[in-house]
């Protein structure tokens, strides 16, 4: 016999005692919990973003679509980036005041050649506020999942309103699970050292959020 | 489960040492008190915390009752996205598997993502034993592979060190390992995560295979979720060309959708962050043009019995496997404050601990079966679990199998368990006691005997009892039984009087 059948067969002997129960799923839980927590309007929503972005070390900046491509220049140049890596996907004119060697995201690129860029831009699926969460889903303008992890600086661009939902729930049923997903809530961190939260370990030690709109 | 566990004594005499240690009492003390308040800081944020628990026992309990059907669904639904399913009823199997799937692709390294299942079934020395190097890469796993230690907590494996220890672990193990630990390192704990940092990146960054576990798998989707907080999992996630993920055989939900529940109650119990770092979702591999390039080529997952099926045949003891790990109840603990997790001789250290290592493994070793009793039985750690693990419950239940043996399942079948020998004294006690109160006359009898003989008590109890005596005081016998003064003053109506 195989494994799987003796595990499936172990399962279903465990399980002897269990009455026959054919309460479909969608009855078996009660969702009680709420889809978010507190009514906001939009501008709130992407206020408490901002702020529970910040209270996790996110460095967070908003500004008008048109002041983007000023905006990604300055922080590019006060960082000291000379290379940054661009998903193929990515809006042409974001990066269009920017003085920096731009570095295609590509299949063949190894690690070590993005663990020599200085830094990355992407846009993003979609951000959640409650939780300071901003979720890339691989998309054209977020690019493989290894270029927002191994450059040390990420500026990430959320479209508000739009991109900006309240609550996990919701942002899950925004998301598709077909796509790898990454959430990211603030720079890489640890507890590590006596439970108590330090930033910076191995992905991205600085993260920079962008709110345009 | 893990070799480096055999032959540990029972929880008393382990923790004694523990308890005697000032450092280590005061390092777990500091850790757990500073997550304590932060975690309840964290869960009155939400309001429906109280429902998200309950949906969390449903969701869980609901997946535990079909998980036949549920793991041939993932299987097809992994199996559809390009991902390869094995089926590992033991320890030993699984080690087997993962073994030969890394001698395929020809390396002699792999990196790993924390994950409890690979240490549960020691997989680290077994890949050793085959000339493979596992490089722990989560940063807590690093300073307890580096340290050559065994690991305290769920979360934070190294918990029972301080920074000090951490740094002078650093600065003598590092080199052995690969990139030394910088000139001139201190103890902050930012220059640790630096050199942690320093160490592991080349290690990353040159990694073809990647080993995981997993928090959460989807069945629906084939969706595995690794949550973590330091970028590690992500490096292993992402960069190797092949990844292996060991997961328990209950950490199915059935839908996208019940991530939800999990999402923000995990977080929020585990590190008290509303959400912690990095949170990976993958399903299959990717292919496409889009897809080239973005995470490995090769994904396997290996499904753990390990002990998972003999657990889920106990009524009581079943809904251990609801657990998601957040180790909340191990920071809540007053016996896991002062003992620490080493001395519950078992990956699983704590209350679940104390309830999920006994059924896994059986109750047939000392430490197995002294574990259900490393309680006060105070009732913490059901009250901040996440899924509602009735932990008191499931405690006393095997107490009573480990006192009175009984019909248990292991590796699949029906055997009778023997009362424990230790537990002769206690049952002798209960005998008597049940003869008894099934005698009037004789109870009554005993009980002035008693009253009348007070002033001769001892205040320890001798043989057997001694042990059960050495950290309690007797009770004191009154001076008149209680049923004697009832008959006296009529129930306390005619008389407020003490006895003569």
């Amino acid at each position: 016999m195989s494994s799987r059948e003796l595990i499936l067969g172990r399962v279903r002997r465990a399980l002897a005692d269990v009455p026959p129960d054919d309460t479909p799923y969608e009855d078996a839980a009660p969702r009680g919990y709420l889809r978010e927590h507190g009514a906001r309007g939009a501008e709130e929503t992407v206020a408490l973003l901002a702020e529970h972005l910040a209270d996790y070390r996110a460095i967070v900046h908003r500004c008008g679509e048109s002041e983007l491509p000023s905006l990604l220049a300055r922080l590019l140049a006060e960082r000291e980036a000379a290379t940054v890596l661009v998903p193929t996907g990515l809006d042409e004119t974001w990066l269009a005041e920017s003085d920096v060697t731009r570095v295609a995201d590509r299949a063949e690129s190894d690690a070590h050649e993005l663990d020599a860029v200085d830094s990355v831009v992407t846009a993003c699926a979609v951000a959640v506020a409650e939780t300071g969460t901003i979720v890339l889903d691989a998309g054209p303008d977020q690019g493989r999942r290894r270029i927002t992890l191994v450059p040390d600086h990420h500026i990430c661009v959320v479209r508000a309103p739009d991109q900006v939902v309240s609550s996990v729930p919701l942002a899950l049923e925004r998301l598709d699970p077909g796509r790898p997903l990454t959430w990211i809530s603030g720079p890489s961190a640890t507890s590590d050292i006596e439970l108590d939260r330090v930033e910076g370990v191995h992905g991205p030690r600085t993260l920079e959020v962008i709110l345009v709109g | 489960m893990s070799g480096t566990f055999v032959g540990m004594p029972a929880f008393p005499e382990a923790a004694r040492e523990a308890v005697a240690d000032p450092t280590l009492r005061g390092n777990l003390r500091h850790a757990t008190h500073t997550i304590r308040a932060k975690r309840a800081a964290a869960v009155a944020e939400m309001s429906d915390w109280v429902e998200l628990r309950e949906a969390g026992r449903r969701i869980k309990d609901h997946t535990l009752r079909r998980l036949d059907r549920y793991l041939v669904q993932l299987e097809e639904a992994v199996t559809a996205a390009g991902g390869t399913v094995h089926w590992a009823a033991d320890a030993d199997e699984a080690n087997r598997i993962v073994t030969r799937l890394v001698k395929e692709t020809g390396e002699s390294e792999v990196v790993k993502v924390k994950s409890m299942a690979t240490q549960e079934i020691g997989l680290n020395e077994a890949l050793e034993a085959e000339g493979i190097r596992a490089y722990e890469t989560d940063l807590a796993e690093l300073i307890v592979q580096l340290g050559r230690d065994r690991p305290s907590h769920i979360l934070v494996p190294a918990i029972h060190r301080n920074r000090g220890e951490i740094r002078d672990i650093f600065r003598a193990e590092m080199g052995e390992w690969g990139r030394p630990a910088p000139e001139g390192l201190t103890d902050t704990p930012a220059e640790l995560a630096e050199a942690a940092r320093l160490h592991l990146r080349e290690k990353f960054l040159r990694a073809k295979v990647g080993i995981s576990g997993a928090n959460f798998m989807v069945a629906e989707t084939g969706t595995l979720v690794v949550v973590e907080s330091e970028g590690n999992g992500r490096m292993c996630l992402t960069l190797p060309e092949t990844l292996i993920s060991v997961v328990g055989i209950e950490k199915i939900v059935p839908t996208w959708r019940d991530l939800e529940v999990f999402l923000q109650t995990l977080p929020r119990s585990s590190t008290a962050e509303r959400m912690n770092p990095y949170t990976s979702t993958w399903t299959g591999t990717r292919d496409g043009d889009a897809g080239e390039g973005d995470g490995p080529r090769t994904f396997h997952l290996v499904l753990l019995d390990n002990g998972r099926t003999d657990t889920l045949a106990d009524e009581v003891g079943r809904q251990a496997l609801r657990c998601i790990r957040c180790s909340a109840c191990l920071n809540v603990c007053p016996v896991y404050e002062r003992a620490g997790g080493h001395a519950y001789g078992s990956v699983y250290p704590g209350p679940i601990g104390a309830i999920l290592s006994p059924q896994l493994r059986g109750t047939g070793s000392e430490i197995d079966a002294s574990l259900p009793y490393a309680s006060s039985l105070c009732g913490a750690c059901y009250e901040v679990c996440p899924v509602a693990i009735d932990i008191p419950e499931v405690l006393v239940h095997l107490r009573e199998r480990v006192v009175e043996g009984g019909l248990v399942t292991r590796e699949g079948n029906k055997v009778v368990l023997k009362p424990a020998r230790g537990h002769a004294a206690e049952r002798a006690a209960m005998r008597a006691a049940r003869w008894a109160f099934s005698r009037p006359g004789a109870l009554r009898a005993g009980q002035r005997l008693a009253s009348r003989t007070r002033a001769l008590h001892p205040r320890t109890l001798p043989g057997p009892g001694r042990a059960w005596s050495a950290a309690r005081d007797l009770p004191a016998v009154p001076a008149e039984p209680f049923r004697d003064w009832w008959q006296r003053t009529n129930g306390g109506t005619t008389e407020e009087g003490t006895a003569k």
